[in-house]
């Protein structure tokens, strides 16, 4: 188990794209980080440079204590998780998961014993003898776990996991990922796509957007304080309204004219931007803000209502008890609802 | 798959008929013909034939000549197919890593494919000619006396290094796709279970190309037996001499030049034997043995 540190680290590919940004990341011993963007926006390319797949261009890498910029993959005491599983489809499954060990020189008893004690763990022993061919696509996401674990490493790499699982699997495999990755403490660093997963799973979150780190922080943190409308917007579903407006540094008004009253106001004054959570909002019909719904989407749980807030979209997610229809009606927001943007760079105010 | 239902058995037939005729005519025809005729001693002035029951095959077995061009075929036919396919897929593997110039590096590997075989030949006679060689001249430098088409290993040297050299691009392209089919992140797992390259070769990526290397293996024994047939002639130029030469071209020689077309019949047969061994190996147990998904 060990920490680990990004210090300015950069990538960029022969072909010049700056695929990764320099950046700064401290992961204490334990940790289970999320990277998190949309696709391309280099979570890979950070993750493969840790494992050592993708040669650092600039910065430093510390895992424990050790410079790793120039170790080998296999000498960096990692184990990765691929999304398409990446098992040996010549080897068993027991083949698979020891031939990390046999390579290290451990004694063929020492290797069965391991693989044994991780098959347990990840319910495969009935799978041993098969090749990854003859599993479903959830045994054999499995066995790139039993893979990882067997090799008791100091660092978990996860690459989109269980992007190839369907939902149901996808929901049960990350719970068992999350309960394995305590239950051994190992350190791990774990890319997607999705937001759901990375708010489920992480003990801290990284936002990447364009090769660079838009924030750093606990799900609650990424959440309730988004560093950028970048975050706000990718972080939570359906996504934070954001509306243009302009600030006097008493009181913010949206464009449209409508002013926010007793919601504060960043101390910048002239254009900015505002955001508002759809959840953070409660129809009141003596509320102070008019509007007018044009769609109700019933999702079960919720409700969602579409429609214009001083002449911008804006959306509105309510407990499915609540009625609603379309038309006008008013709304009250709940207290720290609103959210102070920078109008160019969408930075928190 | 849904069956095409057909009325009658009739159209499906006529259908196949140009196809059966031409396999008949092209094929059939003449192996029966070859199979009949080695059981036949014909007149050498073409005044009918004696039928001499299996005396053909017997002959075979004891002729020195028949003999030692099977050795030399079995000897040829080894190291053509070991060596065209080792230095294909050093080269193959190679440039597999290349990153900048791949697709040119690629081409020029190629390029061989493109040669006629008894162009290339042609060319192997040119660079071990007596006089003006290249390769000759400089065997020469090193002291030693090259004799093409006098000397018999000397010969058989020139004739191996030719189909070697001729067969490399085929063997390289389907080593290099076989290469490329591998997933990176198989690859890449594998860089991270283990530090050494050479052993990560023997462990992984050697054992998947293993349906590329059987089906080319079974390729170019082939091509060895059969289809260096052009390469031969250009170098022992229908003289046999003391030349090395393969059971092929030796069916050519016996049956036109000598004239003896029973034997030369005979040994064709043994030859079609070979191709349905071959056949039968590659169906029964390759196939079956080598494919994982
Ligand atoms: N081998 C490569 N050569 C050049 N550019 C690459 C390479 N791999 C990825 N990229 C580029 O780097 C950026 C980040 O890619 P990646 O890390 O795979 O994104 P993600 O995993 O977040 O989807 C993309 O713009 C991609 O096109
Ligand atoms: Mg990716």
């Amino acid at each position: 188990m060990a920490k680990v540190k990004l210090d300015g680290v950069r990538k960029v590919y022969p072909n010049g794209v700056e695929a990764v940004e320099p950046c700064h990341v401290d992961i204490p011993d334990g940790e289970l980080v999320v990277l998190v963007g949309p696709s391309g926006c280099g979570k890979s390319t950070l993750l493969r440079m840790v494992a050592g797949l993708e040669e650092i261009t600039d910065g430093t890498l510390h895992i424990g204590d050790t410079v790793m910029n120039d170790v080998e993959p296999a000498n960096r005491n990692i184990a990765m998780v691929f999304q398409n599983y990446a098992l040996y489809p010549h080897m068993t499954v027991a083949k698979n998961m020891g031939y990390g060990l046999k390579n290290r020189g451990l004694p063929k008893t020492e290797i069965a014993q391991k693989v044994a004690e991780a098959a347990k763990m990840l319910n495969l022993e009935d799978y041993l003898n098969r090749r990854p061919s003859q599993l479903s696509g959830g045994q054999r996401q499995r066995v790139a776990m039993g893979r990882a674990i067997v090799r008791s490493p100091e660092l978990f790499l996860f690459d989109e996991p269980l992007s190839n699982l369907d939902a149901k699997l996808r929901n049960q495999m990350r719970i068992e990922i999350r309960a394995l990755q305590q239950r051994l403490g190992v350190t791990a660093m774990y890319v997607t796509h999705d937001q759901v997963e990375a708010m489920t799973l992480a003990d801290r979150i990284i936002v990447l957007n364009a090769g660079r780190i838009e924030q750093i922080g606990t799900p609650a943190e990424i959440y309730s304080q988004p560093a950028s409308t970048f975050v706000a917007s990718f972080m939570g579903a359906p996504p934070m309204n954001i509306f243009t407006g302009t600030s006097d540094g008493q009181q913010a008004t949206l464009d449209g004219g409508l002013s926010l009253n007793g919601a504060g106001a960043p101390s910048q004054t002239g254009k900015i931007q505002i955001g508002i959570r759809p959840e953070d909002v409660a129809l009141d019909p003596s509320g102070p803000l008019p509007f007018e719904v044009d769609i109700v989407e019933e999702l079960g749980a919720h409700r969602l209502l579409h429609g214009q807030l001083s002449g911008q979209p804006f959306s509105v997610s309510l407990n499915k008890d609540e009625p609603a229809s379309t038309g006008p009606t008013k709304i009250a927001l709940k207290p720290g609802a609103v959210h102070f943007f920078d109008a160019e760079a969408g930075r928190r105010l | 798959m849904k069956r095409a239902a057909f009325g009658q058995i009739g159209f499906p037939i006529l259908l196949l008929i140009p196809q059966l005729v031409i396999i008949a005519i092209f094929f059939y025809w003449p192996a029966g013909y070859a199979i009949q005729s080695s059981f036949y001693l014909q007149d050498p002035f073409g005044f009918g034939s004696t039928y001499v029951g299996v005396d053909n095959y017997t002959r075979l077995t004891t002729s020195r000549t028949y003999l030692s061009s099977f050795w030399f075929t079995v000897i040829f036919t080894t190291l053509v197919t070991f060596f065209s396919l080792a230095i294909a897929l050093l080269l193959a593997v190679k440039a597999d890593k290349v990153i900048r110039g791949a697709k040119t590096y690629r081409t020029l590997l190629m390029w061989v494919y493109a040669i006629a075989p008894p162009v290339a030949g042609l060319m192997g006679v040119m660079l071990f000619d007596q006089s003006r060689g290249n390769i000759t001249q400089l065997l020469s430098t090193f002291g030693y006396d090259y004799r093409l088409g006098v000397n018999y290993w000397d010969t058989a040297a020139a004739m191996i290094t030719v189909s070697i050299w001729k067969q490399i691009p085929v063997n390289f392209i389907f080593f290099l796709s076989g290469l490329q089919a591998i997933p990176r992140s198989v690859r890449e797992a594998a860089m991270i279970d283990n530090a050494s390259g050479t052993s990560r070769f023997w462990d992984i990526t050697f054992p998947l190309l293993a349906p590329t290397g059987f089906f080319l293996l079974i390729i170019n024994i082939t091509y060895a037996l059969f289809d260096t047939f052009g390469i031969v002639d250009t170098i022992v130029k229908g003289e046999p001499g003391n030349n090395p030469m393969t059971l092929v071209y030796r069916v050519f020689v016996d049956g036109f030049r000598g004239g003896d077309l029973g034997g030369s019949s005979a040994q064709s047969v043994v030859l079609m034997v070979l191709v349905l061994i071959l056949t039968v190996v590659q169906f029964r147990f390759l196939e079956r043995r080598i494919h994982y998904t």
